[in-house]
C-alpha cells in the first residue's frame, strides 16, 4: 500500500507517493534523479550508497523510505554550495583520491560526517570511520591522504 | 537466450588480453560527426605503417580528431576509462603532438557510433598501442595543418611553429589558429585530398605534456556525483529490469508461472527459452514481480563438482592428461637435487564496485546501449548476434565505468536489457545485484601448477619443467636461465565460468615460479636474492630486483630470525614491464593471523607517461593483490556459490593497507608500456616466501592459509561493519 511522504533532501522538501518499504537509495536515484549515491552491494557492506541523515552517515540501500520522513537527508549533490566545492571534495581532488570514482561520493560523505564530529581525527579514527567503505580500485592511500588533508594535515 | 550460460567463446583464457584487433571502421558519415561534435573539421589522419609496431606486427596508424570552430580539439578513441587513467593519458598524447594545452582537448571514448575500434581496453594495451596511435594521428594532423598554412603563405614548413594551437610564421608575423582553419571550407577540402604523410612524434626529451602528472580531466564530476555511470543513465519512459537466475550452476528451468507478475501494474514479463525477465517502473516493483514468479519456478539441477575437489577435477580433465610429461626426465635423474611441488590458485571474482549495468533503447530496428564494458566493439557484436541484428544496427556507448579489472568483457547485462526493452517497447535499465555479480560473472581461473626443478652439483638450475593446468599461459616462461627448461599451459574443464582478470595468469604463474625458486634457493643453500640474481640475465628485471632489495635493506633484514616476523621477495615480468617486491609479514602464532606490514615494490614500464597516475595504479595493484593473496576465494558446492557479498568475500579495506614504499623506475630511453597490471604479480609470492622465512612452513596455495582457518573468525567479525548503523 503506497503512502505519501515528504522528504527533506539537500534542504528541499520533496513529496512522493510510494511503497513505504522502498529503500531510500532507490527513491533518491529513481524518483529524484540523485544518482550520486550508488548501489554497490545492497546489504550495507560497501558504503557506496552512503547519505547523511541529520548529519550522520547511513546506508541508504538498507533504509526504508518511510523511516526518514523527519530527517534531513544530504546526498553528494547537496554538498557543494553552487560552484564552490565542499572542503572535503576539494581535498579529494587535491590528492587525486579517486580511480574509477564509484566509491568516491560515499567516501566523501563519510568524511564530512567524521570531521563534523571530530575536527582532528587520528588515523585510527579515520580507519574506523571509513572501514565500511570499499574501494575496489584499492585507491586507499590517497583516500587516507585526502581525509588527512581535509582535517588540516596536508602531506602528513 | 540464456546469457549467463553461453559457452565462454569470447572468454578463453588467453584471448581477451592478447588479441588486440586492428580494425578500423571508416563508415561513419561526416554528418554523423557533426551531430556528435558540432561544427568543425574532422581529420582522419593516417601515417605509414613503418612508424609503429605492435607486438611485432606492422600496422597502420590512424586516429580521428575533430577541430572545433570553438578551438576545442576532440579525440575519438575506442578505449574506455575505468579508473586506470586512459582518459588523462590519451588527452596528454593528443595535446603533446598538437601543441595545445590539455584543457583544449576533449575525448569521446568508446561510442561505437563515432570512434575507431581500438580493441579491448585490456592487456595493458592503451599505453603501447593507443597512445602511439593518437600521437601519430595528432602529429600527422599538425603536419597537415602546418602544410596547409605554409602553402597559403608561400613559406617553408621549417620556418613556422605551433604555439598553443596557433601556427605562427615568425618571419612575417602571420598567424592562423586551428580554430580558424576549422571554419575554413577550403582547408577542409585540401585536407580531404591529402594522403598519408610522413610524421615524427615528439622525442621524449622534448615532452612538455607527456611525462607529467595530468589529473583526470573529468575529476570534478567524480567528487560532486555529477558523473553518470551506465547504471545512472536514464531515458524518458525508462523501466528497470530484473532477470530470473537459476538456483544453481547449470540448473535448467523446467516450468514457471508468469501470471503473478503479469497481474502487477505496469509490469512487463518476458520468457524467451530459458530467459525470464521482468521490467517495471521502479526497481522495487521489478524485484517484487521477479520474486512472485521465482517462487513458482521449478528447476532441473545439473551435477556440478565441489570446490573441495576442484584441483583433482582440473587435473583429471586436463588436456593431454596434464601429466608431468617431462621431456627432461633423463636430465632430471642426473641432477644433484630434485624438487617437485604443486601449487594451487583459487577462483576469485573481480567484484568491481559498479556491477554490470546497461541501459537499452530501441528506435525501430536500431538499438542503442549505454553500458560499462571494457569491450565496446565486441559487445556490439555480441548484442547483434544475440538479437539477430547487423553490427550497423547496434550502437554501444560506454560512459566512464566503475571498475573492470578484466571482468567486464562480456555483454550479458546489455543483452538482457535489450531483450526486455524490445518486449516492453520502452528503454530498460538493468543492473546486476552484487549476488548476481559474485555468482554469474566470470571468475579469474583457478589453476593447478606442477613444477619440477633440478639443481646441479654447483647449485645451478639444470632442469625446469612447469605446467599450468587451467589458469593460462601469461608470464609462464621463466626468466631464469636453466640448461633445460620447458613451461606450458594446458586447458582443462572449468567448473565455473572463467575469463580475464587484471594480469591474468601472470599472477598464478609468477606465484608458483617465485615460490618454487625460493625452495630451490634453500635447497641450494643460497640466499633467495643471490640465487635469483645468479640465474637472471635480463638487465631490466635485474635492475628492479636489485633496486627493491636495496631499498628494503634485504641483506640485513633477511639475516634476522624471528618466528613472528618474516621477509620475502619475488620478481617477474609481463607485457614488457618489470616488477620486484620485498615484503615483511607479522605472524601471530596463537591465532594464525598473518599481517602484511611493509611492501616495497619497484616497477619499470619504459618511459613514464603520467607518474602520478602510474603510482596510483601500482598502489592499487599491490593492495588488490593482497586481497587475492590473503583472503579472496570463490567456493562452490552442488552448483551453489555461497559467497554472495562482501561479508564473506573479504576484499582489502583501508585498514588493511600496509606501509607502502614504491619506486617507479623511469626509462625515457625505452618505449612506454602499460602499468596497470604487472605490479600485481609479485605481491603474493613475496608474502608466501616471507611466511616461510618466519615459520619454516611453505605456502603453496592462493589464498595463503596458515593451517588454522584465517577466514573464519574474521569473516564473522566483518559480517556487518560497525561504521554506521543504518537509518
Amino acid at each position: 500500500m503506497d503512502i505519501s511522504v515528504t522528504l527533506t533532501v539537500n534542504g528541499q522538501q520533496r513529496a512522493i507517493t510510494t511503497d513505504p518499504q522502498r529503500p531510500l537509495l532507490e527513491v533518491l536515484r529513481e524518483d529524484f534523479g540523485l544518482t550520486g549515491c550508488k548501489y554497490g552491494c545492497g546489504e550495507g557492506l560497501c558504503g557506496a550508497c552512503t547519505v547523511l541523515l541529520d548529519g550522520k552517515p547511513a546506508f541508504s540501500c538498507l533504509t526504508p523510505v518511510s523511516e526518514v520522513r523527519a530527517r534531513a537527508i544530504t546526498t553528494i549533490e547537496g554538498l557543494a554550495a553552487g560552484p564552490a566545492l565542499h572542503a572535503v571534495q576539494e581535498a579529494f581532488l587535491a590528492e587525486d583520491a579517486y580511480q574509477c570514482g564509484y566509491c568516491t561520493p560515499g567516501m566523501i560523505l563519510a568524511t564530512v560526517a567524521l570531521l563534523r564530529e571530530k575536527a582532528q581525527p587520528t588515523d585510527a579514527q579515520i580507519l574506523k570511520a571509513l572501514d565500511g567503505h570499499l574501494c575496489r580500485c584499492c585507491g586507499y592511500p590517497r583516500v587516507l591522504a585526502a581525509v588527512r588533508r581535509a582535517a588540516g594535515r596536508a602531506g602528513a | 537466450m540464456h546469457s549467463h550460460r553461453e559457452p565462454d567463446v569470447p572468454l578463453t583464457v588467453e584471448d581477451p588480453d592478447f588479441v588486440e584487433p586492428v580494425r578500423y571502421d571508416f563508415g561513419v558519415s561526416r554528418r554523423g560527426f557533426v551531430q556528435v561534435l558540432g561544427a568543425g573539421l574532422l581529420v582522419v589522419a593516417t601515417a605509414p605503417a613503418a612508424a609503429q609496431r605492435a607486438g611485432g606486427r606492422p600496422r597502420s596508424v590512424s586516429a580521428r580528431l575533430h577541430l572545433g570552430q570553438d578551438g576545442i580539439i576532440t579525440v575519438l578513441t575506442g578505449k574506455v576509462e575505468l579508473g586506470q587513467g586512459a582518459r588523462a593519458e590519451l588527452t596528454q598524447a593528443a595535446a603533446e603532438e598538437l601543441r595545445v594545452p590539455v584543457e583544449r582537448v576533449q575525448l569521446v571514448m568508446a561510442d561505437t557510433g563515432a570512434v575507431p575500434d581500438d580493441g579491448l581496453t585490456a592487456g595493458s594495451r592503451t599505453t603501447p598501442s593507443t597512445v602511439p596511435s593518437v600521437r601519430q594521428g595528432a602529429a600527422a594532423a599538425r603536419g597537415l595543418l602546418v602544410e596547409l598554412a605554409c602553402k597559403r603563405w608561400g613559406v617553408e614548413p621549417a620556418t613556422v611553429e605551433v604555439r598553443d594551437g596557433v601556427i605562427v610564421h615568425s618571419g612575417s608575423g602571420r598567424k592562423i589558429s586551428y580554430a580558424e582553419l576549422a571554419a575554413d571550407a577550403e582547408a577542409g577540402k585540401a585536407l580531404e585530398q591529402t594522403g598519408p604523410s610522413e610524421v615524427s612524434v615528439t622525442p621524449v626529451k622534448e615532452w612538455r605534456v607527456l611525462g607529467t602528472s595530468v589529473a583526470r580531466p573529468n575529476r570534478r564530476d567524480l567528487v560532486t556525483g555529477a558523473h553518470r555511470y551506465a547504471s545512472d543513465m536514464t531515458r524518458p519512459g525508462m523501466l528497470h529490469g530484473k532477470v530470473l537466475r537459476a538456483p544453481s550452476y547449470g540448473a535448467e528451468l523446467a516450468g514457471i508461472d508468469l501470471e503473478p507478475a503479469k497481474a502487477m501494474k505496469d509490469v512487463v514479463v518476458v520468457r524467451d527459452g530459458s530467459f525470464v525477465g521482468v521490467a517495471a517502473p521502479t526497481t522495487f516493483r521489478a524485484r517484487a514481480a521477479l520474486g512472485a514468479i521465482a517462487q513458482t519456478a521449478t528447476w532441473k539441477p545439473a551435477p556440478h563438482p565441489s570446490s573441495k575437489t576442484l584441483f583433482a577435477h582440473l587435473k583429471e580433465h586436463a588436456q593431454s592428461g596434464g601429466e608431468a610429461d617431462n621431456p627432461f626426465a633423463a636430465e632430471l635423474a642426473q641432477a644433484a637435487k630434485v624438487l617437485r611441488e604443486t601449487y594451487r590458485v583459487a577462483y576469485i571474482q573481480h567484484a568491481p564496485l559498479e556491477p554490470r549495468a546497461a541501459l537499452a533503447e530501441w528506435s525501430g530496428d536500431k538499438l542503442t546501449v549505454w553500458s560499462g564494458t571494457q569491450n565496446p566493439f565486441g559487445y556490439r557484436g555480441e548484442l547483434a548476434r544475440a538479437l539477430r541484428l547487423g553490427d550497423d544496427q547496434v550502437r554501444v556507448i560506454v560512459p566512464d565505468t566503475g571498475g573492470g579489472f578484466g571482468g567486464k568483457h562480456t555483454g550479458e547485462a546489455a543483452i538482457e536489457a535489450a531483450r526486455l526493452a524490445q518486449a516492453a517497447g520502452k528503454p530498460v535499465s538493468l543492473r546486476w545485484t552484487r549476488e548476481e555479480e559474485f555468482t554469474w560473472a566470470y571468475c579469474r581461473p583457478a589453476g593447478l601448477i606442477e613444477i619440477e626443478g633440478g639443481l646441479d652439483a654447483q647449485g645451478k638450475l639444470a632442469v625446469w619443467h612447469f605446467i599450468n593446468i587451467n589458469s593460462g599461459g601469461a608470464a609462464i616462461d621463466t626468466p631464469y636461465k636453466a640448461l633445460h627448461a620447458r613451461s606450458r599451459a594446458v586447458s582443462s574443464q572449468s567448473p565455473l565460468r572463467q575469463g580475464s582478470y587484471r594480469a591474468l595468469a601472470a599472477t598464478a604463474n609468477t606465484f608458483a615460479r617465485e615460490c618454487f625458486m625460493d625452495e630451490l634457493a634453500i635447497a641450494a643453500g643460497a640466499d633467495p636474492l643471490g640465487f635469483r640474481l645468479a640465474h637472471l640475465e635480463n638487465p631490466r628485471l635485474r635492475a628492479v630486483l636489485e633496486a627493491a632489495a636495496k631499498r628494503f635493506d634485504w641483506a640485513t633484514r633477511y639475516q634476522r630470525r624471528d618466528p613472528a616476523t618474516g621477509v620475502g621477495l619475488a620478481c617477474g615480468t609481463e607485457k614488457g614491464s618489470y616488477v620486484a617486491a620485498c615484503v615483511e609479514v607479522g605472524i601471530d602464532r596463537e591465532t594464525g593471523r598473518l599481517e602484511v606490514r611493509h611492501v616495497c615494490e619497484v616497477f619499470e614500464c619504459g618511459a613514464i607517461l603520467n607518474p602520478r597516475n602510474l603510482e596510483a595504479q601500482v598502489q592499487g595493484a599491490i593492495i588488490m593483490g593482497l586481497g587475492a593473496a590473503l583472503r579472496e576465494e570463490m567456493q562452490f558446492e552442488d552448483g551453489k556459490l555461497p559467497t554472495t557479498n562482501f561479508d564473506k568475500y573479504l576484499v582489502p579495506r583501508l585498514k588493511d593497507v600496509p606501509q607502502l614504499d614504491i619506486q617507479l623506475l623511469d626509462r625515457p630511453d625505452l618505449p612506454s608500456v602499460g602499468g596497470g597490471e604487472t605490479p600485481i604479480i609479485a605481491v603474493a609470492p613475496a608474502v608466501a616466501n616471507a611466511v616461510f622465512h618466519a615459520t619454516g612452513t611453505r605456502i603453496r596455495q592462493m589464498p595463503i592459509r596458515l593451517g588454522k582457518e584465517p577466514g573464519g573468525s574474521r569473516a564473522a567479525e566483518r559480517a556487518r561493519p560497525p561504521a554506521h548503523a543504518s537509518g
